[in-house]
């Protein structure tokens, strides 16, 4: 058997940003089958319903685009964090901390022209998710405190604040619910004509290339990938790695934030608790799923996406509760990491 | 007298590297056996394996005349034997007391030992041995020499009956060094304890070991007694009779100075002083080499001259701007180019491409970003180029830096550091790990630079690579500099000499005081020392 | 609506009590955590470790009909997280921050799914019978301490035992010595001949246990049901609060009670309808306090210096 050196670059990549998610992938949904069978029930009958109410219908399409969006938004936050080592855990407060951002100005700014309404509330969103971001990359940057931590903890303080607004000074007073008054036409996010989706999606799309971009077309990407590979190396070469933390907390708590925008505006209308049913968090799976690469964290996003819709039919069709695709979710990144394992050690 | 440990056949590889080969090393009970070699040599894995962190591939490990199966270093313990290392293995936080009992059973299972009857029996072997410490303070509080003392009184007081001593003396002031032989390591010997002891200093070895074991590359040179042997014969079995590569070399065109340090003085990691008031010269157009022992402070020295590492007095000035404690960028900048000694952790990033590496402090510069973005194709082109001028064997410029052969991987360096044309150059063990036709190859275009009109300072543990490149010559010696002299006026085995620490009473004759009796005052400049040495 | 509503002695007695017995379920997880992290391993997995708790302490005391069983039963399923944990962290080396991570992910889509399945959806969901309240004979009729401090359910004194045991073990055992060697230097405990792998496993897997232990005392002895999402963060201000308490026992309780008191006021003010504090504000403070405390600890001397690092033998 050759050894891992002696085959070329593009076959190695391959199998590591496609082989080996895929197989991860295959393998939990294999032990899935075993827990399926454990509580009686037919896993032929409940895949077929998964991937059904997945895939099989254009509403189900729709519904998985309109669920990728944001997921897809943050994770690709991450990626540019996480290529730099910064590990933002932070995302959901961000998202949150955006998605404020965006609403309120949407509802001062109620008689501004939607062209002019909506990248204003992208921009507010992208600075608050951002400097949401900078508490704790300023924090590692310059004291060395562990911003896996400090990031988890910002997350509480934004939802609860979040929390207080949206039942007390942002309250619609014509409902009962603590939510906002709803946002105004102008701060809707349109839909992209012909469909049921919002031009969010467009917007997540075009993040796609645009981190490829810098990641591997930019010298801050460069530089973003020496401290994320070698510090040493890179205070060698004159990078400043404490600079860099910053700036990549900064720009995936700007897309994270972002990521909340196009929630409120496309999905929800109105800023309240219940707009993340944790994607901050799952945004961390993805990323890691997707190798930290523009393209296959699109493919992953869009995997776990629809996995949650079509878990939804299951649980109709078939009775076996939504919770099973978390359990899913976690078996992949516990083979994910067991085949990066395998993988370090083959290299060698 | 029997042998109270002995090691036959020994040999052990690493990942490119055979560290022992088929080494034969015994220690007779009650004597203190030094073990001497060059970095590198091979001793402390010896070490390591006799303690039980690594497992040899070949050989076997006897204690008193029978087979052992030291598979841990807790095996190792129960078999009577302690080892000291270089690095310090103590808890910081913990207390004396606390970090000498780590691990042992307690007489009062499961609690810990009551605190005053173990301050107790700490102090007997305080008083016992010479160790005199508190056992209530804390490791942070201690100095490095007390610190020492407590992994002395860790080894005892576990039942050691064979000490093993990594460098003792790397850490200490010569009074603490003086007080450790005369007083602790007699004391050690009078309770019938036997000790190994590696060093690369020479004078150390004739004051306390009475056999001295020297090993090169891997192997044992001879085992000699203290008694039978000169120190000038050691030096010759350290540093080894090898072939000069020969390297053409026409005589300096000197220039002005483009590399100027004066009293510059920084500390290691540890925070001890690792550069006691350093000062010299390069000029444009001369090799300037700096010949030492490993860990005699060029790796803080290449450190301070780059930019990574601050220094706490003195003036550094390249190309007649002061950059004392100017960033790396900055220095780059300045037109100083860095061949680092730790290639693998500081020249490259393993897991990026030759290309990505080929650029790496140069990348925002044209050509290879234009209008904010990367010219990939440029940057490909650059490498491409290094690549086949400097005969780098690679399949392409998008393999991974890490797959690089050391020799290689050295030539992707040196390639990326010249190609800027740089006016200095610091090149720190250049040549390490590489095969005779890479070093060749190196060494050749370091002369090429010189003779273009670069200032090259040369830091190499190899005394006939500074000996055949540099036209002029300094010795390191425990963070101070010695020199520099002219080749023509040393050979090898005085230069041998001066890097082990001894002192040159007049030149052609052998070492007569060890450097351990002077009084020294550790705030002396080293131009003082330096006249002193060559007197 | 008044402050005398609130500052009388009747109401912060009942406050301060019940602060106490909110805070069981969380000090257990800070304990367990305390362990993991002394050895040097970050355990990012509390929220979903307390949920599958939660979940086996209420399914086992529901079909068992026995709720001390349903204890035992929360301490095993935490166990066998913190082996998967151990497992991945310390022999594969994974990292430990996504490691953990997804068992948040597996204990909380397993105890839902698993529920779901067994228990189905209800509008009336099955419950279980607790354990007894113990009241000290003496000591309660104490004024103001008294009701406070001795009327409580049993689990409370339980807890407060396992603070002392937890205080004792790691700071007067040698075998807590080995395990705050292993959390600081891993190689100098090496050195020593302790095996730091077993010690890593150990610690682990009792943290987990503990938290898991933690999980179940929410279900089956205060709630008395299970929910989804019925953790509701507590594993993440477990987390915090780990750091907040300078990783010792005796700075956990004071933590955890904080905590208690800050939820229980929190539930009583919305009840009462009290204006003057956002009782989001309240929620917060946990967090904010705990940023605090680790900025002003200046980040690299907070903790057992070898957290979060795989340890990897190397010499030389």
């Amino acid at each position: 058997m050759k050894r891992a050196n002696q085959h070329p670059v593009w076959r190695r990549a391959l199998f590591k940003n496609l082989v080996i998610p895929a197989l991860a992938v295959l393998l939990s949904l294999a032990l899935g089958v075993v827990l399926i069978l454990v509580v009686r029930v037919n896993p032929l009958d409940a895949y077929r319903a998964l991937v059904k109410g997945a895939v099989g219908s254009p509403r189900a399409l729709v519904q998985a685009a309109l669920r990728t969006t944001p997921l897809l938004l943050i994770s690709l936050g991450l990626t540019l964090a996480f290529r730099c080592k910064a590990w933002n855990i932070g995302a959901e407060g961000q998202f949150f901390m955006g998605a404020l951002a965006a609403s309120w100005l949407g509802l001062a700014l109620d008689g501004w022209p939607a062209w002019l309404l909506l990248p204003a509330m992208v921009v507010v969103a992208w600075l608050a998710g951002a400097a949401w971001a900078v508490i704790p990359g300023f924090l590692k940057a310059k004291r060395g405190t562990n911003e896996i931590v400090t990031s988890l903890l910002t997350n509480y303080v934004a939802i609860f604040f979040v929390s207080y607004l949206v039942r007390a000074p942002m309250k619609d007073p014509e409902y009962y619910l603590p939510q906002s008054a709803p946002l105004g036409p102008a701060a809707t996010l349109p839909f992209i004509p012909g469909t049921r989706l919002h031009i969010g999606l467009l917007l997540a799309l075009l993040c796609v290339p645009l981190v490829y971009l810098i990641l591997w077309k930019m010298p801050l990407g460069y530089r973003l990938r020496v401290v994320g590979t070698n510090p040493e190396a890179a205070r060698y070469a004159g990078i400043s790695v404490p600079s860099h933390i910053v700036i990549a907390m900064v720009l995936s708590g700007g897309l994270a934030g972002v990521a909340g925008m196009v929630e409120v505006s496309g999905v929800h209308h109105r800023l309240m608790t219940g707009i993340s049913p944790g994607f901050g968090y799952t945004a961390i799976v993805v990323a890691l799923l997707g190798q930290l690469n523009p393209v296959g964290v699109l493919l992953a996003a869009y995997f776990f996406a629809s996995l949650v819709i079509g878990a939804d039919s299951m649980q109709r069709v078939v009775g076996l509760p939504v919770a099973l695709t978390e359990v899913i979710q976690a078996l992949v990144v516990v083979f994910v990491l067991a085949s990066d394992y395998l993988t370090r050690h083959w290299e060698k | 007298m029997s042998a109270i440990v002995e090691m036959r056949g020994i040999t052990k590889r690493f990942p490119g590297v055979l560290a022992n080969d088929h080494i034969d090393f015994s220690v007779e009970e009650g004597e203190i056996h030094a073990l001497l070699g060059e970095n590198g040599a091979g001793k402390t894995t010896l070490m390591n394996i006799l303690f039980g962190f690594y497992q040899p591939d070949e050989g076997e490990v006897l204690m008193r005349g029978r087979k052992t199966d030291i598979r841990s270093p807790h095996d190792a313990i129960a078999l009577g034997l302690g080892m000291v290392h270089q690095h310090f293995q103590l808890v910081p936080p913990f207390t004396v007391a606390e970090n000498i009992v780590l691990g042992m059973r307690s007489s009062r299972e499961p609690f810990l030992e009551n605190p005053r009857r173990l301050a107790e029996r700490i102090n007997e072997y305080s008083e016992r041995f010479g160790l005199k410490v508190d056992p209530h303070l804390r490791i942070w509080e201690l100095s490095v020499g007390e610190q020492q003392r407590v992994e002395i009184l860790k080894a005892l007081y576990r039942g050691a009956d064979l000490l093993i001593l990594d460098e003792p003396t790397a850490v200490l002031t010569p009074q603490e060094t003086e007080s450790l032989f005369t007083t602790v390591f007699r004391l050690l010997a009078a309770a019938g304890k036997s000790i190994i002891f590696i060093t690369h200093k020479l004078n150390e070895v004739f004051a306390v070991a009475s056999r001295i074991t020297v090993l090169r590359d891997g192997q044992v040179v001879d085992t000699v007694a203290t008694s039978d042997t000169s120190r000038d014969e050691l030096a010759r079995m350290m540093v080894g009779r090898e072939v000069f590569l020969k390297v053409e070399k026409g005589p300096p065109r000197r220039g002005h100075a483009a590399l100027e340090v004066v009293g510059l003085s920084a500390t290691d990691d540890r925070g001890l002083l690792a550069l006691k008031n350093v000062s010299l010269t390069v000029r444009r157009g001369e090799i300037l080499g700096i010949a030492g022992v490993d860990g005699n402070g060029q790796r803080e020295l290449e450190e301070v001259l780059t930019g990574l590492r601050p220094s706490t007095t003195g003036r550094l000035t390249i190309e007649g701007r002061d950059m004392t404690n100017a960033s790396s960028a900055q220095i780059k900048a300045c037109g100083v180019g860095h061949v680092p000694s730790d290639r693998d952790r500081m020249g490259l990033v393993a897991d990026l491409t030759v290309a990505d590496n080929a650029v790496l402090g140069v990348v925002e510069q044209p050509p290879f970003t234009r209008s904010g973005f990367l010219d990939q194709q440029a940057i490909e082109d650059h490498a491409r180029r290094l690549i086949a001028e400097y005969d780098v064997h690679v399949p392409g410029p998008n393999v991974a830096a890490g797959k690089l052969s050391g020799g290689n991987a050295q030539k992707l360096v040196l390639a990326r550091e010249l190609a800027q044309n740089p006016r200095v150059i610091i090149a720190a063990q250049p040549t390490r790990g590489l095969d005779v036709g890479a070093t060749e190859y190196v060494r050749q275009k370091l002369i090429e630079q010189r003779d273009n009109g670069a200032a090259v300072l040369l830091i190499s543990t190899e005394l006939e690579e500074i000996l055949s490149l540099s036209d002029h010559i300094a010795v390191i010696y425990e963070g101070e500099i010695i020199g520099p002299v002219e080749p023509t006026e040393v050979n090898t085995e005085e230069l041998g000499l001066l890097m082990a620490g001894c002192t040159l009473p007049t030149p052609g004759t052998a070492c007569e005081e060890p450097r351990l009796n002077e009084d020294r005052d550790q705030e002396t400049s080293s131009k003082q020392q330096g006249q002193q040495k060559r007197e | 609506m008044s402050w005398d509503m609130i500052l009388n002695s009747g109401f912060l007695i009942a406050l301060v009590a019940s602060g106490i017995r909110l805070a069981v379920p969380v000090l257990l997880a800070v304990l367990g955590e305390i362990f993991a992290e002394r050895s040097g391993v970050l355990n990012l997995g509390l929220e979903g470790i307390m949920a599958i708790g939660a979940f086996a302490g209420f399914a086992v005391t529901f079909t068992l009909e026995n709720a001390w069983l349903g204890l035992v039963a929360g301490l095993l399923a935490g166990g066998l997280f913190g082996l998967i944990m151990a497992f991945f962290s310390v022999t594969l080396r994974t990292n430990q921050v996504i490691t953990s991570l997804s068992l948040v992910i597996l204990g909380q889509g397993a105890s839902a799914f698993l529920y779901r399945q067994i228990f189905g959806v209800s509008s009336r969901p099955p419950r279980v019978e607790g354990l007894t309240e113990l009241t000290i004979p003496g000591l309660s009729q104490i004024p103001v301490l008294g009701p406070i401090l001795f009327k409580h359910n049993v689990v409370v004194y339980l807890a407060v035992i396992l603070v002392v045991l937890s205080w004792a073990a790691l700071f007067r055992t040698t075998w807590g010595l080995k395990v705050r060697a292993v959390g600081e230097y891993p190689s100098a405990a090496d050195t020593s001949g302790i095996n730091v792998a077993r010690i890593r496993y150990t610690c682990v897997i009792l943290g987990a246990a503990l938290t898991g232990l933690g999980g179940s005392v929410l279900s089956v002895a205060q709630m008395h049901m299970f929910l989804e999402n019925m953790i509701a963060g507590r594993g993440w201000i477990a987390i915090a609060l780990v750091i907040f308490a300078d990783w010792r026992p005796s700075l956990a309780l004071a933590g955890a009670v904080l905590f208690g008191v800050a939820d229980a006021l929190q539930f009583r003010l919305q009840a009462l309808g009290f204006a003057a504090v956002p009782y989001e504000f309240l929620l917060m403070l946990p967090y904010v306090l705990t940023i605090l405390v680790l900025v002003s600890r200046s980040g690299r001397e907070a903790g057992p210096a070898a957290l979060g690092e795989p340890y990897v033998k190397e010499m030389g």
